[in-house]
C-alpha cells in the first residue's frame, strides 16, 4: 500500500518545479540582457530630456525677451499701434476668456451628447453609425482654416449671420475642438466595465439611469481631461479667428453679440509682426501670459478632477 | 397544476403588472412555483446556445445549475431576468413565465422584470461609489419609500455585512476584500427587496472561507427569496441547493454548432445520489466534464 501513496513524491516534484521557476525569475540575467535593457533605458531617457528641454529654451528665452514688459499694464492696459510701451493685452485676455467660458459651454454637453449616443445608444453594426464614427474621426484632422472659413460662411455670414463678434469666434473654435471631445469623451465612457451596466441594470435602474448615475460620473474624470485639452488647443488658435474677425488692434472689451474683439494669439500675431524692438518685447510678454492662463486653467481642471475622484 | 396566480393569465398589461407584485402571504403554499420554463431556446444571432429547456423553480427553495462550461447555464440564467436583452443578437424561444406571466411578452418592460429579479454576478462589481451609496442606489433609483438609512442598514444586515462595514459606511468599496464585495453586491440586490435572487457562480472568484461564508448567506437568504445559482462547484451545488439541474453540451451533426441541453432535473439529493440519466451520474462522479 506504502508504495502506491504519492503524496511526498508529489510534493517533492512541485518544490523542485517552484524551485526553478523563482531561480529563473531572480536568477543572474545574461550580459546580452543587461546591455541592451540599458541602452533602452537611456534612449527613453533622451527622448524625455529633448522635450524637456525645448519647452524650459522656450519658456526662458520668452521669458528673458519679455521680461521688460512683464508687468500689471501689460495684463490691463489696451493695445496700441502708437504706443507699445503703454499698451497691453486688456480686450484680448477678456476676448479669450469669453471664447474659453463659450467653448466649455457649447463643447461639453454637444460632445458628452454624440459620445453617450456613439458608446450607449448606437448600434454598431448600422451603416450610418459606422459613418458618423469615421467622419468624426476626420474631422478631429481638418486644418483649422478650414473651420475658419465654416465660421466665416455659415456664423459670421450665411443662415446664421452672427455678424464678426465675440460668439461667431466662441462657436467655430467650439466646432473646431467638437471632434475632439467627442473622441476623448468616447474614450473615458467607453473605459467604464462593463460590469457596471449590467450591475446598475440588474438592480431595476432604466438605461437612462444607468448612463447619468453610473456611467457618466466615472467617466467624468476622463471627460475633464479630454475638455481641458481640447479648451487648451482652442485657445491657442489663431488661424480660424483671422478668419472670423478677431481685430488686431482693438481698445474695447468684447461685448458677446456686438462690435469688434481681440484674443491672446492674434494680439500677439499682430505685435510680432510690428517692426519696432517695443512691440517685439510685448509680443514675448504675452507668450508668457498665455502660458499663465494655460496653465491656472490646466491646474483648475486637476483641481476639480481630484475633488471629483475623492468622493467615491 | 403550476400557475399559482389564477387571476392573472399570460399577456396584458394589468395582468403582468399584478403577477409581478409580490405574492401575499396566503399565496405562499409548500412547493409555489415561481418559474415556469416551457421550451426555452436561447440563441445568439444564428447560434443556438439553449435548447428547449422545461422545467419549474419553486419559491423559497435554491436551484442550482451545474453542468460543464459551455453548457448554456449562464445563458439560461440571464434569460430568466431579461439581462440576455443586452446582447445584441440574442433571441429567446419558448416561454419564460415568472407567476404566470410571460416575461418576454411584448407589454413587459424589462426594466420592471429586473426590479423583481435580482441578480449577482460571477466577479463582484461593486460600483465606484462607497459603500452606502452601493446599497442605497437601487431602492433611491426604484423610488423606494422610507428612511434610507434603514434600508441599507437592513440589506447589509441581510447580507451579514453590517458588522464589517458599520463604521466604514463613507469608504470606497473598492477598498474591501474580494469575499465583502461579493457580499455588498447580495445587499445591494436584496436591497430593493426582489422576489427572486439570480446568481451567476457567485463564488468563482473567491477564497474558499469567503465561499463558506456566501453559501451559509444562501442558506439564510431561502428564507425570504426565491435563488437561482449557476455553479461549476458540484460540492457547492450539493451543500446549498434544493433543487439540481444538470445541463450538457450538444455537439450538432457538422461538428461546429454546440448547444446546452437540460439533461435532468430533480431534487439536488436524488440527482447527487441516485441519477435518472447515465449522463448525470457520469459527470458527478468526475468520468467526464
Amino acid at each position: 500500500m506504502a508504495d502506491r501513496y504519492q503524496g511526498p513524491r508529489r510534493a517533492r516534484l512541485a518544490t523542485a518545479g517552484a524551485r526553478a521557476a523563482v531561480e529563473s525569475v531572480f536568477g543572474e540575467q545574461p550580459r546580452g540582457d543587461r546591455i541592451s535593457g540599458m541602452v533602452f533605458r537611456a534612449l527613453m531617457l533622451l527622448a524625455l530630456a529633448t522635450a524637456l528641454v525645448m519647452l524650459t529654451s522656450l519658456i526662458i528665452y520668452s521669458a528673458w525677451r519679455g521680461w521688460g514688459r512683464l508687468d500689471l499694464d501689460m495684463i490691463t492696459e489696451k493695445p496700441s499701434r502708437i504706443r507699445p510701451e503703454q499698451a497691453g493685452y486688456g480686450p484680448a485676455l477678456v476676448g479669450s476668456i469669453y471664447m474659453i467660458v463659450g467653448v466649455i459651454v457649447l463643447v461639453v454637453p454637444v460632445g458628452v451628447g454624440a459620445a453617450v449616443y456613439l458608446e450607449e445608444y448606437a448600434k454598431k453594426d448600422r451603416w450610418y453609425n459606422r459613418l458618423i464614427e469615421l467622419n468624426i474621426q476626420n474631422l478631429a484632422g481638418v486644418p483649422s482654416i478650414v473651420f475658419g472659413i465654416l465660421g466665416l460662411a455659415f456664423i459670421a455670414r450665411g443662415p446664421i449671420g452672427l455678424g464678426l463678434v465675440v460668439a461667431t469666434g466662441s462657436i467655430t473654435l467650439a466646432l473646431l475642438v467638437l471632434p475632439t471631445v467627442i473622441i476623448a469623451a468616447r474614450e473615458a465612457i467607453r473605459a467604464v466595465p462593463s460590469s457596471i451596466r449590467e450591475g446598475s441594470l440588474a438592480l431595476g435602474a432604466t438605461q437612462w439611469q444607468t448612463i447619468s448615475r453610473q456611467v457618466l460620473p466615472a467617466a467624468a474624470p476622463g471627460i475633464l481631461t479630454g475638455v481641458i485639452l481640447a479648451v487648451a488647443r482652442a485657445m491657442g488658435e489663431a488661424a480660424p479667428l483671422l478668419l472670423v474677425g478677431a481685430a488686431g488692434f482693438t481698445p474695447f472689451l468684447p461685448v458677446l453679440f456686438d462690435g469688434q474683439y481681440s484674443a491672446l494669439p492674434v494680439q500677439i500675431y499682430r505685435n510680432a509682426v510690428e517692426p519696432r524692438e517695443e512691440f517685439q518685447t510685448l509680443a514675448f510678454a504675452g507668450v508668457i501670459l498665455m502660458l499663465a492662463v494655460l496653465l491656472a486653467m490646466n491646474s483648475f481642471a486637476v483641481w476639480l478632477r481630484n475633488r471629483y475622484e475623492r468622493r467615491w | 397544476m403550476t400557475t399559482n396566480s389564477p387571476d392573472a393569465p399570460a399577456g396584458g398589461r394589468t395582468s403582468v403588472e399584478a403577477a409581478l407584485k409580490p405574492a401575499s402571504g396566503a399565496q405562499r403554499a409548500a412547493r409555489e412555483t415561481v418559474f415556469e420554463l416551457r421550451n426555452v431556446s436561447v440563441f445568439y444571432g444564428r447560434q443556438k446556445a439553449v435548447n428547449d429547456v422545461s422545467m419549474d423553480i419553486y419559491r423559497n427553495t435554491i436551484t442550482a445549475l451545474i453542468g460543464p462550461s459551455g453548457c448554456g447555464k449562464s445563458t439560461l440564467l440571464r434569460s430568466l431576468n431579461r439581462m440576455n436583452d443586452l446582447i445584441p443578437g440574442a433571441r429567446v424561444e419558448g416561454k419564460v413565465l415568472y407567476q404566470g406571466a410571460d416575461v418576454y411578452s411584448p407589454q413587459v418592460n424589462p426594466v420592471q422584470v429586473r426590479k423583481k429579479i435580482g441578480m449577482v454576478f460571477q466577479r463582484p462589481n461593486p460600483f465606484p461609489k462607497s459603500i452606502y451609496d452601493n446599497v442605497a442606489f437601487g431602492p433611491r433609483t426604484v423610488g423606494m419609500k422610507g428612511d434610507m438609512d434603514e434600508i441599507v442598514e437592513r440589506a447589509l444586515r441581510g447580507a451579514a455585512l453590517w458588522d464589517d462595514v458599520k463604521d466604514r459606511l463613507k469608504d470606497n468599496a473598492y477598498g474591501m476584500s474580494g469575499g465583502q464585495q461579493q457580499r455588498l453586491c447580495i445587499a445591494r440586490a436584496i436591497a430593493t427587496e426582489p422576489d427572486v435572487i439570480l446568481m451567476d457562480e457567485p463564488c468563482s472568484a473567491l477564497d474558499p472561507v469567503s465561499t463558506g461564508r456566501i453559501e451559509d448567506l444562501m442558506l439564510q437568504l431561502k428564507e425570504r427569496f426565491t435563488i437561482v445559482v449557476v455553479t461549476h462547484n458540484m460540492q457547492q451545488a450539493a451543500r446549498v441547493s434544493d433543487m439540481t439541474a444538470f445541463l450538457m453540451v450538444q455537439v450538432g451533426a457538422d461538428e461546429h454548432s454546440r448547444w446546452g441541453e437540460l439533461v435532468e432535473y430533480d431534487e439536488t439529493n436524488k440527482i447527487f445520489t441516485n441519477p435518472s440519466d447515465e449522463r448525470t451520474d457520469n459527470y458527478i462522479s468526475g468520468r467526464i466534464g
